[in-house]
Order: structure tokens, then C-alpha cells, then sequence
């Protein structure tokens, strides 16, 4: 039987890797929306319309979960981690607190608007709810990461009594690994949305889709995935070097380097063996992890017997972070090879596209890897320094915590199936929708009876 | 800067404010989920958007309600949500699944319609149960007792009863027609059951907790606070007066109703608020000695300052767009 504090922590993990499957959508595809809207006001052609109307569904569905997710979230922290809000939330709170105000309600306000107000207001409103819609989404990542980031990172506070209060507000937000962290993330997104556009666009012109809008997404997301790539290999480089300097114990476990060594030779593959200090089945390049991370072929790299007691479990997050970057690779081919097919061909052959669609969420993986790297890394401590996991641990009887651990996770995959079959029905049936005549303009609405003004 | 104790009433108020605006707002669209009938497709249709545009916003202010105390009050926070961890479970499945529904319904197979009508209109439901089996629960000072799980129990329907009320009261305003006939029967009844649960809180409130019953009952308290169950009452009875005579010619006064129920709704939270203050937790914590840290209140009070106005005028004006009777709700 699993005890309170191993449950709690499976409960958040799961909690959180379910919620933020959908926000790494809903940011980048908010702007995707906000390009489709101001070209279509700009050239008046209406396939950007019909590539907004599509995808607005698809993005309402993905909000919506995103939002109900959330909500777990923010009574989970009082529940299951008290001690996190008893120490840190002089900290935690008003970020928390600026990320609801600012966000959260600039997202919701506007989101009807968007979804149901285009017959309601002018092009310009509706236009600009849009926008406003996507910049509430960037500025929830925002405070998140900014929270995140100094859990990871603190500074500008000091500790009375065992209780963080906060001193410079400025440093708390702009803490060292936020502005790596932030950047990394948006353009996880990028790449997340991106992925899903080329995927959905691709599966409708496999379905026998002849229709301009699907060719006109795919080229789109595809433009944006090959040059999202390179820039997400370069930025997650700087996030590692940050993360080298301020938690030299997490590069060490995702290095998988036991003993500080000059000249640490990259793994590509092996599996490390916490007992025995050690990795069997090693694959590597010589002297590699010490270039990259030193730029010094005999750099010194810090290793775990530098941490004894205070670092992370090594295989999880030496695993995800293989799953990352190997991810991260592949995406980086196929988005080339696809955008060049697509340049020089004008079309892109029926394997390519079968290869997309199976690419579709792709940048879920990849940053829940990702996520799951920087989280567990961080262990054993929830706030670096300050507060350990441990500690923070509420004292609710185990059966509670299991019994709601198996509702939750219950309702997560029925959701998520829900959710992938929905999405590529709507695919399905866009396909089978007539093109509309090219003259076509945003229809009045059908009114259900006489408007009575109330 | 601001003072420790001014920063802890001003915040408690603007969790109130939350609250109250929550109950109003999710109050409304959560009953009209719960009135769904499974059996009338067009009418399901209807009912579901005249929510539409507002349902998402509307929650918010749960998320802003929780949040606050959370931030404001974090003591207060892990104590009564370790309290209800169970309710809070069976709350947050509920939003889950009403928020996913009401999605998926307009967006899957045309044939699981009905299956998504049926998780929606469930989901509301034990939304708005659970909601008011916590406020029981608060009411009785979380006591493990027979007496306090009935109470909570009683207080469950009472809530589920009284945004059946609000959300029947929307659907009169925003509908026309043989549902708006319809939504009116809805109303008399839960406002009926709606108004019993008034009674029942505001009798065992002061009956088991001393303090409140002396707050109420010492002069000059009384004189000034007993126009409020005063003004309550003869709103229940306005009410039912005018649901009698509706629908009018030209749809006369159909917003009447509703308003009345909004004010129904604020007086009964000033009426539990006045009689806890300043606890925050019945009898246990008070909002001086859960507060969380001046400077951290303070940074989240300027922006406040800032945000909340805002907040206040796009929602008007989201509103003002979809003003009027309902019409047919499209993702264009």
C-alpha cells in the first residue's frame, strides 16, 4: 500500500502532466487564430476564414479542458501540499494571484466573443478579442513560469522564522532560469500547435480533402515548425547552461554523470543503475558533454557524488530527457524535409503525410518529457533550498488521497480519448463540408425568434 | 504600503465579492444545466446557449474565489479544502465533466449528443450538490456528527434548488415562447424548495453557533440587521407573484425575476457573512490570523486596484453583446 505522501505526489503529476497538454495548444494556436483573422481582414479571402472557423473550434475544445484542468490545480496545493502555501506563499500567491487576475479572466472575458460574437460585433472586435485572447494565454505562461522558475531558482526573498517573505519582486519574477524557461516553453508551444495544424491539415488532405484552407494550414504550420526547430535546439541549449550554473545536480542526472569527470563523454544511450553508482549498455560520444556544456573539450563536469543524499533519481530524468531531445530531432527532419518537399513539389507525397498525421501531438510528448526532466530534477526539494517535497506533504488518510487518485486519473483518459476522437471526427467531417463560393461572407445570423430588446 | 489589518479585510472582501458574483453567475448556468430535460433536443439546444458566451467566464470567479484564499488566507485554505477534500473531489469532477460536455456536445458524432446532454446535465448537478453540502459543512463548523451530515445534506439540495431558481429566472428572461412558459413553472417550483433552504440555513445558524445567535439577537444589531430577512422574504414573495403572471404581452417585466433572485442571492450572503465575520473559518481561524504577509498583499492590492475595474467593464461589455433573447449558438 502506497503511503499519503507517494500518492499525493503521483496525484500531482498526474494533475499536472494532464493539464498542461492543453495550454501548450491553446497558447501557441491562439496566435496561430490571431494571424488566419488579420489576414482575412486583411485580403478579405475567404479561406482564412475558413481556416479560423475551423481551427476556433478545435482551440474552444482545447481552452475548455485546459481551463477545468486548472481549476483542480489550484484547490490541490491547499489539499495536498499545505506546507508548500505555509512557506512559500508570500511568494507563490500574488503570482498565482496576478496570473488569475490578468490572465485568466482577460482569456474567458473575450473568449465568447471570439467564439460566438463574430456576427455580433465589428471585424475590428472581433479581431481584437482574438488578440486579446492570445496574449492571455502568453501571460498565464507568463506567471506560471515566473513561479516555476523561482521554485526552481529563488531569489529576492528571506526566510523569518521558516516562512519565505517576499523583498524585491522584480528579482522573484525575472529569477535566473525564468527568461530560459519562459522562451523554452512559448516555443514548445509554437512547435506543439504547429505540429497538430500539420498533422490535422495533413490527415484532411489524405481523407481526399481538395479544399484550399487544409493545403494553406499545412504550409503555415509547416513554415513555422522548420524555423521554430533550429531557434527551440539553440534556446534549450542557454536553458541547460543556466541550469548547469544554478542546479548543477539536475545536469549531472540528465548526463547521467556519476563521478565529476573532465572531458564527460556525451551518452546517447545507457541505462544508469542507482544501486552500483554506474550506467550499463552505454552508448557515447567521447568528450561531447563536457564540449557542449563547457564549450571545452576537457571541461569539468560536476558529478552526482558532488550531491550525495541532494540530488534527483537518475534514470527518469536522464530517460525523459533522451525522449526530448530524440524527439526534438526528429521533429527538426521531418519539418525541413516536408517544408522543402512542400517548396520544390507543391504537394507532399502520401507517406509524408501519413507521417505527419502520426506526428500530430508529437510536441506532447515531447514536452511533457521536457517537463518531467526540469520536475523531477529538482527533487528531492520543491523549492530549491528552501522547502523540501518531504515536508510539504499533507497528512490526509492515504485511502482518501488513493481513492481520488483513481477518479481522477479515470476521468483523464476518458477525457483524452474524448478528446483525440473528437478532434479527428471534426477533421473527418470538415472534409465532407461543402467549399463555399469564394464570395462568401460572414453570414448574418439566424435569428430562433424576434430579438426583443430586454 | 498598507496596514496588516486593512489588507486582510480588504481581502476577505474582494473573496466575498467573488464568492457572492460566483454564486450569481455559475449559480445561473450551472441550474440551467441542472434543468436540461434529456428528452427535448431543440429545447436542450436553446437552454445551452444562453450559456454559451458566459459559462466559461463565470468560473473564474471560482478560480479567483479559491484562489484568493488561497493567497490571502493559506492556513484558512489548507484547513477547510483538508476538511471537504472529499466534496471538493466530487466538485472539481463535476466542473471537469460539465466543462468538457458542453464542448464535446457541439463538436462530437452527432450521435453521442445525447450521451454529452446527459454527462452536462450531471455534472451540474453534483456541481451544485456538492457546493452546497461544503457550505453545510461550513455552516456547522466542519463537526463530524450525524446532525452536521444531515444539515449538509439538507443544505445540498437547498443549493442545487437555489441555482435551479436563478438559472430558471435566466432562462424567463433570455427565452421565449413554450420554454419560457416552461422555465416559469421551474421557478415557482425551485424557488418554492429555494426559499424552504433559506429558512433552514438562517434557523440553524444561529441555533448552533452562540456567537452568531448573539450578533443577531442584541440590540441594536437587530434593528439594523433584520430589514435584511425582512427585504428577503418579501422578495420571495414578489417573486412568486410576478411568476404567476408571466409571460406577459410583449414579454413585459421578464427580467424581473431574476433580478430579484440576484438579490436574494446577495442578501443571504451578507446575511452569512455578518454572521461569521471576522472568521474565516467558523469558530476556529480568523482572517487576522491566517492573512498572509503585508508585502506580499500589498503588491497583489495595486494590481487589483488596477484589474478588477477592467475585469468589471469587458464583462459588461460581453453581456451588452449578447444582450436580448438567445439566439442560436454557432461557432460561426
Amino acid at each position: 500500500m502506497l503511503e499519503t505522501l507517494m500518492l499525493s505526489r503521483i496525484q500531482f503529476a498526474a494533475n499536472i502532466s494532464f493539464h498542461i497538454l492543453f495550454p501548450t495548444i491553446t497558447i501557441a494556436l491562439s496566435w496561430f487564430l490571431f494571424y488566419f483573422k488579420l489576414r482575412f481582414d486583411q485580403t478579405a479571402d475567404p479561406v482564412w476564414m475558413r481556416a479560423y472557423r475551423f481551427w476556433v473550434k478545435i482551440f474552444a475544445l482545447t481552452f475548455a479542458i485546459g481551463v477545468v484542468s486548472g481549476i483542480t490545480m489550484s484547490f490541490q496545493f491547499g489539499t495536498n501540499w499545505p506546507k508548500f502555501m505555509e512557506t512559500v506563499g508570500n511568494i507563490a500567491g500574488p503570482l498565482l494571484g496576478y496570473e488569475v487576475l490578468t490572465a485568466f479572466f482577460l482569456e474567458a472575458g473575450f473568449l465568447g466573443i471570439m467564439l460566438f460574437g463574430i456576427n455580433k460585433v465589428s471585424a475590428r472586435v472581433h479581431t481584437i478579442s482574438t488578440l486579446i485572447v492570445a496574449i492571455g494565454t502568453s501571460l498565464s505562461a507568463f506567471w506560471i513560469l515566473a513561479l516555476n522558475s523561482w521554485m526552481q531558482t529563488p531569489q529576492g526573498h528571506e526566510i523569518r522564522d521558516g516562512v519565505a517573505f517576499p523583498v524585491d519582486w522584480l528579482a522573484i519574477i525575472f529569477n535566473p532560469s525564468f527568461p530560459y524557461r519562459l522562451m523554452h516553453m512559448l516555443i514548445a508551444s509554437g512547435l506543439t500547435a504547429a505540429f497538430l495544424v500539420a498533422g490535422i491539415s495533413a490527415y484532411r488532405l489524405l481523407k481526399g480533402d481538395d479544399k484550399q484552407a487544409p493545403k494553406l494550414t499545412l504550409k503555415i504550420a509547416l513554415t513555422v515548425a522548420a524555423l521554430l526547430t533550429p531557434l527551440q535546439v539553440f534556446v534549450g541549449d542557454m536553458h541547460g547552461l543556466n541550469t548547469l550554473e544554478h542546479q548543477p545536480q539536475k545536469i549531472a542526472a540528465m548526463e547521467g554523470v556519476w563521478h565529476t569527470e573532465k572531458g564527460a563523454p556525451l551518452l546517447l544511450f545507457a541505462v544508469p543503475d542507482e544501486e552500483q553508482k554506474t550506467n550499463h549498455f552505454e552508448i557515447a560520444i567521447p568528450n561531447m558533454a563536457s564540449f557542449i556544456l563547457t564549450h571545452d573539450l576537457n571541461g569539468e563536469i560536476k558529478g552526482l557524488n558532488e550531491f550525495e543524499g541532494n540530488h534527483p533519481p537518475v534514470a527518469p530524468v536522464f530517460f525523459a530527457f533522451r525522449l526530448m531531445v530524440g524527439l526534438g530531432m526528429l521533429m527538426l527532419a521531418i519539418a525541413w524535409f516536408s517544408r522543402i518537399q512542400l517548396w520544390r513539389k507543391k504537394q507532399l507525397p502520401p507517406w509524408l503525410l501519413k507521417a505527419l498525421v502520426a506526428m500530430s501531438f508529437s510536441g506532447w510528448v515531447a514536452t511533457l518529457a521536457g517537463w518531467y526532466v526540469t520536475e523531477i530534477g529538482r527533487q528531492p526539494w520543491l523549492v530549491t533550498g528552501v522547502l523540501t517535497i518531504k515536508d510539504a506533504a499533507t497528512d490526509i488518510a492515504a485511502e482518501n488521497v488513493g481513492f481520488t487518485l483513481i477518479m481522477y486519473l479515470t476521468l483523464y483518459v476518458v477525457i483524452l480519448v474524448a478528446y483525440l476522437h473528437t478532434v479527428f471526427t471534426m477533421a473527418g467531417r470538415a472534409v465532407e463540408i461543402e467549399e463555399i463560393s469564394d464570395d462568401e461572407k460572414v453570414k448574418p445570423v439566424v435569428y430562433l425568434h424576434n430579438v426583443v430588446k430586454g | 504600503m498598507f496596514e496588516e489589518n486593512t489588507l486582510a479585510v480588504v481581502f476577505v472582501s474582494l473573496m466575498g465579492l467573488s464568492v457572492l458574483l460566483y454564486a450569481i453567475l455559475d449559480g445561473f448556468d450551472l441550474g440551467v444545466g441542472v434543468l436540461l430535460p434529456l428528452d427535448q433536443k431543440d429545447d436542450a439546444d436553446t437552454m445551452i446557449a444562453s450559456i454559451g458566451p458566459f459559462w466559461d467566464a463565470n468560473e473564474t470567479w471560482l478560480v479567483l474565489a479559491v484562489g484568493l484564499l488561497l493567497i490571502a488566507f493559506p492556513a484558512a485554505h489548507s484547513f477547510v479544502f483538508k476538511e471537504l477534500y472529499l466534496p471538493t473531489a466530487v466538485l472539481l469532477i463535476s466542473l471537469v465533466l460539465r466543462g468538457v460536455a458542453f464542448d464535446f456536445r457541439a463538436k462530437a458524432a452527432f450521435s453521442h449528443k445525447p450521451t454529452w446532454n446527459k454527462v452536462f446535465k450531471a455534472g451540474s448537478l453534483f456541481a451544485a450538490l456538492s457546493q452546497g453540502y461544503m457550505l453545510g459543512m461550513y455552516v456547522m463548523g466542519f463537526e463530524s456528527t450525524l446532525a452536521a451530515y444531515s444539515f449538509s445534506l439538507l443544505s445540498a439540495f437547498g443549493v442545487a434548488a437555489a441555482y435551479s431558481y436563478i438559472g430558471a429566472c435566466w432562462l424567463i428572461m433570455k427565452t421565449e415562447g413554450d420554454l419560457q412558459i416552461q422555465a416559469v413553472e421551474w421557478a415557482k417550483k425551485s424557488g418554492l424548495i429555494c426559499f424552504l433552504g433559506v429558512l433552514a440555513v438562517s434557523l440553524v445558524n444561529p441555533l448552533i453557533n452562540p456567537e452568531v445567535y448573539a450578533k443577531w439577537f442584541s440590540w441594536p444589531n437587530t434593528f439594523y440587521i433584520l430589514p435584511l430577512p425582512i427585504i428577503c422574504f418579501a422578495l420571495f414573495i414578489f417573486s412568486y407573484i410576478q411568476l404567476k403572471q408571466l409571460p406577459k404581452v410583449n414579454d413585459k417585466g421578464c427580467w424581473r425575476p431574476f433580478v430579484a433572485a440576484v438579490v436574494i442571492f446577495t442578501l443571504c450572503f451578507f446575511g452569512l457573512a455578518f454572521s461569521f465575520f471576522p472568521y474565516i473559518v467558523p469558530n476556529k481561524l480568523t482572517i487576522w490570523e491566517t492573512a498572509a504577509a503585508p508585502e506580499s498583499l500589498s503588491f497583489l492590492l495595486w494590481g487589483t486596484i488596477i484589474v478588477v475595474p477592467v475585469i468589471f467593464s469587458y464583462t459588461a461589455f460581453s453581456y451588452r453583446v449578447f444582450w436580448g433573447k438567445v439566439q442560436e449558438l454557432r461557432y460561426h
